[in-house]
């Protein structure tokens, strides 16, 4: 037997728009609907119709309700609302080397590590090399270079967006006397478990970023544009 | 001062300007005052403008029109691909092309070296100096 043609394109093709080729007749004969009827005893095949739920014997007929509305009230249908994390760009991946374009720590170099539900990425410098902790970062205000760590060997799966989440402080009311104290203890101090899984996390990255030669100093470094940089021809 | 790279039926010229921008091609016949047949063994023949040219100085013997394998043979024959880039304007396209590739650590990697390099030669300088004194 010849090989089976794998069939490119529709069945019954546009000829202009709004006009197929062929004939009700000639689809019925084509998708071999013929053949299906013959198959079932000269019927096309249907299912079974559903029973009714067969009723209980004590149930009470259904009443008639008690208000109809004035005027006809569509029925709402069900809104599968799903709250999906931004699309993270394709050049990122975990393990990536991200340029930081804004804030405090602008024009850090630093490792992705995995983007959080909130579609916020999830960051860290090493702290060792170059001062950013774990930290979340907006994918818009980053670069993706196309340099990659080797993070398979670090567990990142504790980490959520409730970790980063500010601690609720009772707020005490304060006495004429303290009001005018200098804000000075006010001071957030990182709590201890942070600072943990910081080292954990860190010492398992050291790891893989030594292994490069010339990585460490890479991540340590600032990027700038320099004279004659043009952001729009740059490769990262 | 004469004139030493000619517009004739063999002379290898680079496309300066278009779609084509960069690439090696052939003359292969003239067609009148402002344009030529251009083609080169991964191109489909074409006419192009005198003034999308930037003549070399290779050339290489081909009769007009030749057959796609004529030209490929002649081509190779005269080396074209390997002189052209020991040539110094070769060179300097093929380090154009890998300084615009390099990618961010890459370039950073390029800056270490540079420093290095210029440590060393300092330090030469300084002991040379010290000599002369």
């Amino acid at each position: 037997m010849a090989p089976k043609k794998v069939r490119t394109g529709p069945r019954n093709p546009d000829l202009v728009p709004g006009i197929k080729k062929y004939s009700r007749s000639k689809m019925y004969h084509k998708r071999g609907l013929w053949a299906i009827k013959a198959k079932h005893g000269g019927k096309l095949p249907t299912h079974e119709p559903k029973q009714a739920a067969a009723q209980p014997d004590s149930a009470v007929p259904e009443k008639a309700p008690k208000f109809y509305p004035a005027d006809d009230v569509k029925k709402t249908r069900a809104k599968p609302k799903k709250n999906n994390p931004t699309k993270l760009r394709g050049s990122i991946t975990p393990g990536t080397v991200l340029i930081l374009l804004a804030g405090r720590f602008m024009g850090k170099r630093v490792v992705f590590l995995k983007q959080l539900p909130s579609g916020l990425l999830l960051v860290t410098g090493p702290f060792k090399v170059n001062g950013v902790p774990l930290k979340r970062v907006n994918q818009a205000y980053v670069i993706g270079t196309s340099t990659k760590v080797d993070i398979s060997s670090i567990d990142v799966s504790k980490f959520e967006d409730k970790y980063f989440m500010k601690e609720k402080t009772k707020k005490t009311k304060k006495t004429e006397g303290e009001f005018f104290k200098s804000d000075e203890e006010e001071k957030s101090i990182v709590p201890q478990h942070k600072k943990d899984d910081q080292k954990t996390i860190d010492t398992a990255l050291m790891k893989a970023i030594e292994v490069v030669p010339e990585l460490k100093a890479y991540l340590s470094a600032r990027f700038s544009l320099r004279d004659g940089m043009k952001p729009h021809q740059l490769v990262f | 001062m004469t004139f030493k790279r000619f517009v004739e039926i063999g002379r290898v010229a680079l496309i300066n300007y278009g779609k084509e921008y960069g690439r090696l091609v052939v003359i292969v016949d003239i067609i009148d005052q402002n344009r030529a047949l251009v083609d080169a063994p991964d191109m489909v023949r074409c006419q192009i403008n005198f003034k999308r040219l930037a003549l070399t100085d290779i050339k290489i013997d081909i009769p007009k029109s030749p057959k796609k394998k004529t030209l490929i043979a002649a081509m190779e024959a005269a080396d074209v691909k390997n002189r052209w880039e020991k040539s110094s304007w070769g060179r300097k396209l093929i380090v154009q092309k890998k300084r615009a590739s390099l990618n961010d650590f890459d370039r950073f990697k390029v800056m270490l070296a540079k420093i290095k390099r210029g440590g060393v030669v300092k330090q030469e300088l300084a002991k040379l100096k010290k000599q002369a004194a």
